[in-house]
């Protein structure tokens, strides 16, 4: 059980900087999943952790000692990959005992401990099969075995639900969260996946061409999202953004004049803003309702139903399409004229530079920022 | 599995071409058996008939025989080993990524497409010749006893020149197996603590297994063939020491024109062969099998 510190790491490859310096700090017994779009350096970032990229500048720290010229092997680590990467010339017995097999173990220990192992994931009945012979789902929980024989302080999950099916990775990603709690080790976990993310993490790091957008709990990153980057990464169906001009400032919050020519005063401080000045409103799609007497006017020109909910793609004016989530019973169609009211109490507003303005009062999920 | 949900029947189809290739097998074949039990040497044409197994008897009884199919072995063996190891050698090499790869790649290939006689007369008279060649100059230089490789030590030389025409064979196959390795399962390795010989006799050779079954294979079906080599350079001698079973059929055929001997130590050659490849297929088709 240890915690891990990143200060002011960078990564380059020849001219080109990947990860431009990030301060972290992981707590022991933490799950934390680093998440952002393709290309940000979530995976790079994961891979100097276990050691297999070399760090440019900046000091690595796993239980308070600096190990960034330690080998992969003895940073007391443990990766599961996105492709398993298991060895497919062994048994799952082989496949799981390698890592001690190579540490020197004596054999009788080695299959105590593989069993030990291989009954926690129920692999038991596959121990003699090759990977060849196993289903997604089966080499998913041999990779995870392979880590976890090792008792390391730390696990590294690259990715790894993406290669399953759909069924199959909801049903994984419950198995982790259980064994997460199981096991009480410190998990990073990287993935592109909010609702992994979203589930799985104590913390989230949102991650963004190569720097920390936001460092939260799930609640917090959902409720209080510090930039509109955030606000739009994190929920799903994406944040709505409306451009709105600012129409006054007061204690209770900034009035912002929406497009249709009403408006809504959002609670938050706003310190350096004035009347006049350009902001975007994030407004969640739940919490938009359909409302006869709402200041939104426009056009349903998609329904999409899940049966219990129904996301409308609301038309306001050409540039301007809201999705709004409405109860599964909604009877609209396509076509059919609308009005959206908007809860002002949990929009967001982010001023010109795309930063969010604290909000007067926190969220209950909330409170405690990290 | 397709071809049983097929309606129509294919034989009748296929019947050409089968045909043809059995045809073009089996006369040859059948000559050489029918050959096998005649007296028929071209230097005396009074001599002829059957003979039974008087051919056989007399070459089975000829030490001659033994000490060429024991050549044979010793070639083949040899020649094998090394190949498959520098050839693993290389692949691990240019795996790696160094400055030059792409030249050092394609001189380590060229040997290959140079023909037989042409690498022999290389290594005979540019590198092997005991007073113009390059060895013999360097372990002058050296101060170092000449040696005179076709004499002193003929089925190493010939071993040497075959070895050099096969390496970027083995090279060749076994390069490409190694960018077939998957990075990913490189990596986990690595944090399970495998490095360098660990790293290799674990993972490296376990995946490229398959591939040197391959190689294998198809060298050994060339290998128990040679004679390019041995004509030019040794002529089979000096004595036996460098006559291999093809080598032993040229001589009784075209030497002393013995065409039923000949064809004899033919019939003795395929035999040969089937209990080689036997061996092979027993051995590696196990690891041909998908995993």
């Amino acid at each position: 059980m240890a915690t891990l510190s990143l200060r002011n790491v960078t990564k380059s490859f020849g001219a080109l900087e990947i990860i431009k310096g990030i301060d972290l700090e992981i707590e022991d017994h933490e799950f934390c999943v680093f998440v952002g779009p393709s290309g940000c350096g979530k995976s790079t970032l994961l891979r100097m952790i276990a050691g297999l990229e070399d760090i440019t500048s900046g000091d690595l720290l796993i239980a308070g000692q600096k190990v960034n010229d330690l080998p992969p092997d003895e940073r007391g680590l443990a990766m599961v990959f996105q492709s398993y990467a298991l060895y497919p010339h062994m048994t799952v017995r082989d496949n799981m005992g390698f890592a001690l097999k190579l540490a020197k173990v004596p054999q009788a220990e080695r299959d105590v401990r593989v069993e030990r192992v291989a009954d926690l994931l129920e692999l038991r009945p596959y121990l003699e099969r090759k990977p060849g012979a196993l289903s997604g789902g089966q080499r998913q929980r041999v990779a995870i075995g392979r880590a976890i024989i090792r008792e390391p302080s730390i696990f590294l999950f690259d990715e790894p639900l993406s290669n399953l099916d759909a069924a199959l990775r909801v049903q994984t990603r419950i198995e982790l969260a259980r064994l997460h709690e199981r096991l009480g080790s410190t998990m990073i976990y990287v993935t592109h996946d909010q609702v992994e993310a979203m589930t799985l993490a104590n913390k989230i790091v949102v991650l963004r061409d190569g720097r920390i957008e936001q460092v939260g709990t799930p609640m917090e990153l959902y409720h209080h999202p510090v930039n509109r980057f955030v606000g739009s990464f994190i929920g799903s169906p994406k944040m709505n953004f409306i451009k709105g001009r600012v129409h006054s400032v007061s204690d209770a919050g900034v009035e912002v004049l929406l497009p249709g020519g009403g408006t809504v005063t959002v609670p938050v401080s706003a310190p350096a803003i004035a009347a006049g000045d350009d902001i975007d409103l994030g407004v969640r799609p739940e919490h938009l309702d359909v409302d006869d007497a709402g200041p939104l006017a426009g056009t349903v020109i998609v329904v999409e139903r899940l049966g219990n909910e129904t996301f409308l793609h609301v038309e306001i004016s050409p540039d301007l399409i809201l999705i709004a989530g409405a109860d599964g019973a909604c009877p609209l169609q396509v076509h059919d004229r609308v009005r959206l009211s908007v809860l002002a109490a949990a929009c967001h507003v982010f001023a010109g530079d795309g930063a969010a303005l604290p909000a007067l009062a926190r969220h209950p999920l909330a409170t405690n920022p990290i | 599995m397709a071809t049983r949900s097929r309606d129509m029947r294919t034989g009748p189809l296929l019947a050409p071409a089968v045909g043809l290739l059995l045809f073009w097998m089996i006369v040859p074949l059948a000559l050489t058996l029918w050959f096998s039990f005649q007296r028929y040497n071209l230097q005396n044409p009074l001599v002829t008939g059957f003979a039974g197994i008087t051919n056989y008897k007399l070459l089975l009884s000829n030490a001659r025989l033994w000490v060429s199919i024991l050549n044979t072995l010793v070639l083949v063996g040899s020649v094998l080993v090394i190949t498959v190891i520098s050839g693993v050698f290389f692949a691990v090499i240019f795996d790696q990524d160094f400055w030059g790869r792409n030249v050092a790649r394609l001189l380590v290939t060229a040997p290959f497409f140079i023909m037989p006689t042409v690498s022999a007369l290389i290594w005979k008279n540019l590198l092997m010749h005991p007073v113009n060649g390059f060895f013999s100059y360097v372990s002058r230089w050296l101060g170092l006893p000449v040696v005179d490789w076709f004499v002193q030590v003929p089925m190493f030389s010939i071993i040497m020149i075959v070895s050099w025409q096969w390496v970027p064979f083995a090279t060749l196959i076994l390069v490409t197996a190694m960018q077939s390795l998957d990075r990913e399962q490189l990596e986990a390795a690595r944090m399970d603590g495998a490095k360098g010989f660990s790293m290799f006799w674990n993972i490296t050779l376990p995946h490229l297994q398959r591939s040197i079954s391959v190689v294998v294979m198809i060298e050994c079906i060339f290998l128990l063939s040679v004679f390019a080599e041995i004509l030019v350079t040794t002529s089979g001698g000096p004595g036996l020491a460098t006559t291999n079973l093809s080598y032993f059929i040229y001589m009784r055929a075209l030497l002393q024109w013995d065409v039923g001997g000949a064809s004899a130590a033919g019939v003795i050659a395929i035999v040969l062969a089937n209990i080689v490849a036997a061996f092979l297929i027993r051995t590696f088709a196990k690891n041909l099998e998908r995993e």
